[in-house]
């Protein structure tokens, strides 16, 4: 048979298929350059701790607001705290609580999306419509009133960021759901008589997963956004935690005169978050997803 | 047709009215209330008396809600704590100001991510597509606060420009306001105007796809008629809603701007009764600000209602 | 020569692989068009037919490039052409009748303007003259009331309307050339016969070329004077129309002539083995070696070239035609299938009434149905152990409806479906128990959409297994691999996904997931209609085969009467969800004696140019099935009077066995035939 020259592809495993898929991703020059800043930072975030050349909280009048030197690389702060060795840890809390933050948020926004999806009718409207009442409270409201009102703890900050990030989610996996239930490959399974639990995870999830995965981990760069946005606020990491949202905010009242201490965190916090939006719009073309035409909500 | 505009405007007001049952219900069960996480460590005795009788917390939570329900459908939305006066007369100016931020931002975004994202789409793949998606990733994905920032440290510090900071009374005439609103609008608009151009863009690509368009090539239609005609009437039709959700979700960044520039407006004022633990203001902003992206929303669905020629003659369907 | 309108020389495109390499879906085409002369293209899905038509206007598809050769017209290369010069002969000197014209049509534009825009650019009419012009071009193409038709919008006309919308817009620059896309594809089996002899009559009326693609050869012979065959993106035979139709010279049309089913014909077809290769996957030797019964070593190794024969005017690739030259397609024989139904009854339908009506809120209380005029009614069948029966009708005619009722997934609001003599089973899936889900099996149109993408077809053919029989381990693999050899397909498709596979080998897997259930009854849902022509007639013999092996029964739902005529032993014919006629299809199809039967029979295009379709009914779509009288009332053309409005016509017995609902006598009936 002449047509085994292109259809060798076989049933592979889900090593070999993720290693295909970031293959294809960093293919692309943009994928490449996410995928490399993505890794640059997570390694960063591991080894930052020993690197580091000075003691991210030691504060030392005599050193405030140093210009950059061969001592201190990117100059000291107000403080006399040196700022390389609090850039480079400054990514470590903020990374650690997005992600898990976005795991819940696929977690909840995945599994009620495909639940509404499936079930259709008065309980998909009702549960819709509170998920709409919870998408038209603006976020940053709602984070602030939360955060404090049960403080800034991680315990606090991941499940709420989880929750509010994810309602975006329901939608995307509520739609791929109704999309997949009017295939025939579903009729076929309902006419065959299957469980609905069988049919759940053995026809809907392995075709509505990419879209949600995808969708996940853009919601990973927003939620970095407005993480980063709350510490801008005060509302984010306690101090003296290095966090490159409160570097900026403290760093900004001096600019004028001290600009390295501003412009090393904003470098810092830019880049992570073009790096994972970046990565995650190659991973969605990578599955052959376009969601270019979606809200970010 | 009018059936379909009244059923919208309903479900508009049924999400409020769950809004205002979860911000009611949010702050009732979390810890405290607004007594005591107003008054913090002096809440006992009198003074947590007082303030109990003020805000009428001895009644129970239900008739509380109806009460405050009720007033707030009149626009009473009580009294502050902080501000020590009807939060209604704290929010009169502050609407206002907000207002002139966001439409402005608005205003000027639209057009622009119009044209970006067409041009963006006509010339697919080519330079001025990669050139301008490359910029508007960067406009997309920096939060307010850093643009912001930079936007301050280059045209404000360093070039001396425009006022970074806006050290204004609240309630200015516009004119005075306006060189001071400058660097907050273009903040706000540049990632307003980054995400809506994508939207833009994608749509154009996949209305140029269409077999429609291909079939007016090969009538011969000339290609600028063709892309009047032909493409954007159908590509733009389909993004007013995206475009709605993404500035209605942008709205939130207002917030964070508004306290980069210390400017007078509704995001700051969240911040500051959060930070004075005024959760009867809280409560207002809240329904304030949802109905704000209630009617945005509402907006543009009608205006796709009215402008869809299928939705036009569609009799009620399911 | 100045008879030449358009010039194809050495043609050829292709796109650029992931890879990077260069890959072919024209491959080097010369052929030429003539002033007044209808050139049929015909072609399978992937043989570069609509690339060509296209490649003719000077357009070429997004991610497709030239890579050698030209179109000219009028002496200039139309694909180097400048665009605003292109402007200029598009839709005026030739102009493209799509095949979608639904999709083809700019929804936020109105009929008129759409005619207006072609007229403007075209033509030197003022705003009055172009406003009666675009009334008269409504007129020609036979859309009522013109007037109104130009003030909609394209969703609000029928399928067949927006075609002959189509039509309108490219005779409004006078063009001299017309292209047309598939323009009859996916119109019901009636509007497909008005609307191309509309496009005889305007051929002839206006003396334009015309350059006809089409995959179904039936359409083909219809309208043209000559006929190019392309497989995989070459020319393999052209030639003049009857010369090509009755004698074809080249095995892939030998072949696939012998492959379509003829209603003159009972029986199953001979089948074509194998499908047509992906673009870029033949390397050298003939394209259509692997699948051809005259192949030796040279068309292995060496490609033929396009080879002129004077003596019989045509153009053929191939080494050995002239093995072909004498032989005649007349000689065709079909494999008469056996009829082995049994008297047992295996399932009855009787007074079955399905509705789509949205149920009020006090039937959904009382979990009833409540619509006095439903969309399928008083259907009742008995159909037997054995037997093939086929559900036949335009679309609308509610033969899916019934399908979905008897799998269950539709609930019907009266009537009994009785398995086996004595069981009922009910419509509702929930009330069935495992056992009454297994012995009825279904089979769906597009194998694309009922295989999940995202399993083997390992997985595909095990679930029933798993599920109906608690199949593990070994057992259940030496099943699958034996229900893979069934329907004819190797064991290493096991670890394949439904992507990797062909149309034809999709349908395969398909069929071997609905055997895997050990089923009684098997229902198709136009099982063929996705699947390419040469491919079609091998399914259908699995089928077959199958069938006669296993003892199956088969509910075989088609709009294709021809495919309904080779495979089935009955045929119901269904109007608006009402039953006309039920009865052996022998009888059914020799003496069609419902006038809708009659009706549909007439329009069916047979690919041999001296058999006309007759046009008995206009191809009007009715909405609703009539509240009284006879369902087919609104197209009748011999209607006998009020009686027709007013009752529904009562059952009439053929000697035969043929069951017609009609008013009309059963002996006037079938006089009008004779």
């Amino acid at each position: 048979m002449k047509l085994d020259n292109i259809y060798k592809e076989e049933k592979k495993s889900a090593f070999a298929k993720l290693s295909e898929i970031i293959i294809t991703m960093a293919s692309r020059p943009s994928g490449l350059i996410g995928l490399s800043i993505l890794v640059f930072h997570i390694i960063l975030a591991f080894i930052s701790p020993y690197i580091a050349p000075h003691d991210f909280k030691a504060i030392d009048p005599t050193l405030m607001l140093q210009a950059p030197s061969a001592e201190y690389w990117f100059g000291t702060d107000d403080l006399g705290r040196d700022v390389f060795t609090r850039t480079i840890l400054g990514g470590r809390t903020a990374l650690t609580i997005t992600f898990f933050g976005s795991l819940i948020a696929l977690l909840w926004g995945g599994l009620l999306g495909i639940f509404c999806g499936l079930v259709g009718g008065k309980i998909d409207d009702v549960v819709m419509r509170i998920v709409d009442a919870f998408l038209s409270i603006p976020w940053i409201l709602a984070m602030l009133l939360i955060v404090s009102l049960l403080g800034t703890s991680t315990e606090v900050l991941i499940p709420a960021l989880g929750f509010f990030y994810g309602k975006g989610i329901v939608r995307v996996a509520r739609a791929a759901t109704h999309d997949v239930i009017a295939k025939d490959f579903i009729v076929s399974a309902r006419a065959r008589g299957h469980s609905n639990f069988s049919i759940i995870w053995n026809e809907i999830i392995p075709n509505v997963r990419d879209a949600i995965l995808v969708e996940g981990a853009m919601r990973w760069s927003w939620m970095l956004l407005g993480f980063s946005s709350l510490s801008f606020l005060g509302f984010g990491v306690s101090p003296p935690t290095p966090d490159w949202g409160l570097m900026i905010s403290n760093a900004r009242g001096l600019m004028s005169f001290a600009y390295w201490a501003v412009i090393a965190p904003i470098v810092g916090l830019s880049s992570l978050i073009i790096g994972i939006n970046l990565t995650a719009d190659a991973f969605a073309k990578a599955l052959g997803i376009d969601r270019s035409t979606k809200a970010p909500v | 047709m009018i059936f379909l505009i009244i059923k919208r405007i309903l479900l508009g007001f049924i999400t409020l009215f769950i809004v205002s049952i979860i911000t009611f219900v949010g702050t009732e069960v979390l810890p405290g209330d607004a007594c005591t996480t107003y008054l913090e460590r002096q809440a006992f005795g009198e003074q947590l008396e007082a303030c109990y009788r003020r805000l009428g917390l001895n009644v129970p939570a239900y008739e509380r809600y109806v009460s405050w329900a009720l007033n707030a459908i009149q626009g009473d939305f009580g009294y502050s704590l902080s501000g020590e006066m009807p939060i209604k007369d704290v929010l009169g100016p502050r609407i206002k100001n907000s207002l002139v931020l966001a439409s402005a931002a608005i205003f000027i975004g639209i057009p622009i991510a119009l044209i970006l994202g067409i041009i963006t789409a006509l010339w697919r793949d080519k330079l001025p597509d990669v050139a301008i998606s490359t910029v508007t990733i960067f406009a997309m994905t920096i939060p307010e606060f850093i643009s912001a920032t930079l936007l301050i440290l280059i045209i404000a510090i360093w070039l001396e420009w425009l006022p970074g900071i806006v050290i204004v009374p609240t309630d200015v005439s516009f004119l005075e306001l306006l060189p001071n609103i400058i660097l907050p609008v273009v903040a706000i608009a540049m990632i307003m105007t980054a995400h809506m151009a994508r939207m833009v863009r994608s749509s154009v690509i996949q209305v140029m796809a269409s077999e429609y368009v291909q079939m007016a090539i090969l009538k011969g239609v000339p290609y600028w008629k063709m892309v009047f005609k032909h493409v954007l009437p159908n590509a733009l039709l389909p993004a007013i809603n995206v475009v709605a959700l993404t500035i209605a979700w942008l709205l939130g960044g207002v917030v964070v701007t508004e306290v980069v520039f210390n400017y007078p407006g509704l995001g700051r004022l969240v911040i500051e009764s959060i930070s004075n633990r005024d959760l009867p203001t809280v409560q207002a902003l809240a329904i304030i600000l949802a109905s704000i992206y209630v009617s945005i929303n509402l907006l543009a669905d009608l205006l796709t209602l009215m402008l869809n020629p299928r939705l036009k003659t569609l009799q009620i369907r399911k | 020569m100045t008879d030449i309108i358009q010039k194809v020389k050495n043609l050829s495109i292709g796109f650029r692989s992931k890879k990077g390499e260069e890959i072919l879906i024209l491959k080097n085409i010369s052929t030429n068009i003539k002033k007044g002369e209808t050139v049929g293209i015909v072609g399978e899905s992937g043989s570069g037919k609509s690339t060509l038509a296209l490649a003719m206007m000077g357009y070429v598809k997004h991610g497709l490039y030239t890579i050698g050769g030209e179109c000219q017209f009028n002496s200039s290369n139309l694909l180097r052409m400048k665009s605003k010069d292109l402007e200029k002969i598009r839709g005026r000197k030739i102009a493209m009748i799509p095949q979608n014209a639904g999709q083809a049509l700019t929804p936020n534009l109105k009929i008129g303007y759409q005619i207006d825009e072609a007229l403007q650019l075209h033509s030197d009419l003022d705003e009055k003259e172009r406003e009666k012009k675009i009334s008269e071009l409504l007129n020609k193409v036979r859309l009522p009331s013109p007037e109104t038709i130009a003030l909609r919008y394209p969703h609000e006309l029928s399928g067949g309307q927006q075609q002959r919308v189509a039509v309108a817009m490219a005779l409004a620059g006078t063009p001299d050339l017309l292209l047309l896309d598939e323009p009859t594809t996916g119109l019901d089996v009636t509007t497909q016969a008005h609307v191309l002899e509309l496009l005889n009559f305007i051929a002839k009326d206006t003396g334009t070329s015309m350059v006809y693609v089409s995959h179904d050869l039936g359409a083909i012979a219809q309208v043209s004077d000559r006929i190019i065959v392309m497989y995989s993106g070459e020319i393999v035979l052209e030639g003049p129309s009857r010369d090509i139709l009755k004698r074809p010279i080249h095995p892939y049309t030998h072949g696939l002539l012998k492959s379509i089913p003829k209603l003159s014909l009972a029986g199953l077809p001979e089948s074509m083995p194998g499908s047509q290769p992906q673009p870029g996957t033949i390397q050298s030797g003939c394209s259509f070696f692997d699948r051809c019964n005259f192949s030796d070593e040279n068309c292995k190794n060496n490609s033929p070239k396009l080879e002129f024969l004077k003596n019989l005017n045509t153009s053929v690739r191939c080494f050995n035609y002239e093995k072909l030259v004498n032989e005649s397609q007349a000689s065709q024989t079909f494999n008469k299938i056996k009829n082995k139904s049994q008297d047992k009854e295996i399932l009855n339908l009787s007074e079955v009434s399905i509705s789509y009506a949205k149920q009020k809120l006090l039937d959904q209380i009382f979990n009833r149905i409540s619509d006095d005029n439903p969309t399928v009614k008083d259907i009742n069948i008995n159909i037997k152990k054995g037997e093939t029966i086929a559900l036949v009708g335009e679309s609308g005619s509610g033969k899916s409806t019934i399908l979905k009722s008897i799998a269950g997934l539709l609930r019907t609001k009266d009537g009994l479906i009785r398995f086996d003599e004595n069981r009922n089973l009910s419509s509702d899936l929930k009330e069935r128990d495992p056992n009454d889900l297994r012995i009825i099996q279904l089979i769906f149109q597009n194998p694309d959409e009922s295989l999940n993408p995202n399993h083997t077809v390992e997985e595909i053919i095990a679930q029933p297994l798993k599920l109906y029989f608690g199949l593990k381990g070994e057992e259940l693999k030496k099943n699958i691999i034996d229900l893979l050899q069934k329907v004819r397909l190797g064991e290493f498709y096991t670890s394949r996904y439904p992507r990797q596979l062909s149309g034809g080998e999709k349908q395969r897997v398909a069929v071997a997931r609905a055997f895997a259930a050990k089923p009684d009854i098997i229902l198709c849902d136009e099982v063929t209609s996705a699947l390419d022509v040469s491919v079609q007639a091998a399914v259908l013999n699995l089928l077959q085969q199958l069938k006669e092996d296993f003892g199956t029964t088969y509910i075989f739902v088609s709009h294709d009467l021809a495919v309904v005529r080779a495979i089935s032993d009955r045929v119901a014919v269904l109007y608006q969800g009402r039953l006309c006629e039920v009865g052996p299809s022998n009888d059914v199809y020799k003496f069609p004696s419902h006038p809708y039967t009659e009706v549909l029979l007439g329009a069916v295009l047979e690919p041999d140019p001296d058999i006309k379709p007759k046009l008995v009914a206009e191809d009007i779509v009715e909405e609703r099935p009539p509240e009284k009288g006879c369902s087919f009332q609104g197209r009748c053309s011999r209607i006998v009077g009020d009686i027709c409005k007013k009752e529904i016509p009562p059952w009439q017995l053929t000697d035969s066995g043929n069951a017609i609902r009609c008013h009309i006598p059963i002996k006037e009936l079938q006089k009008e035939q004779f």
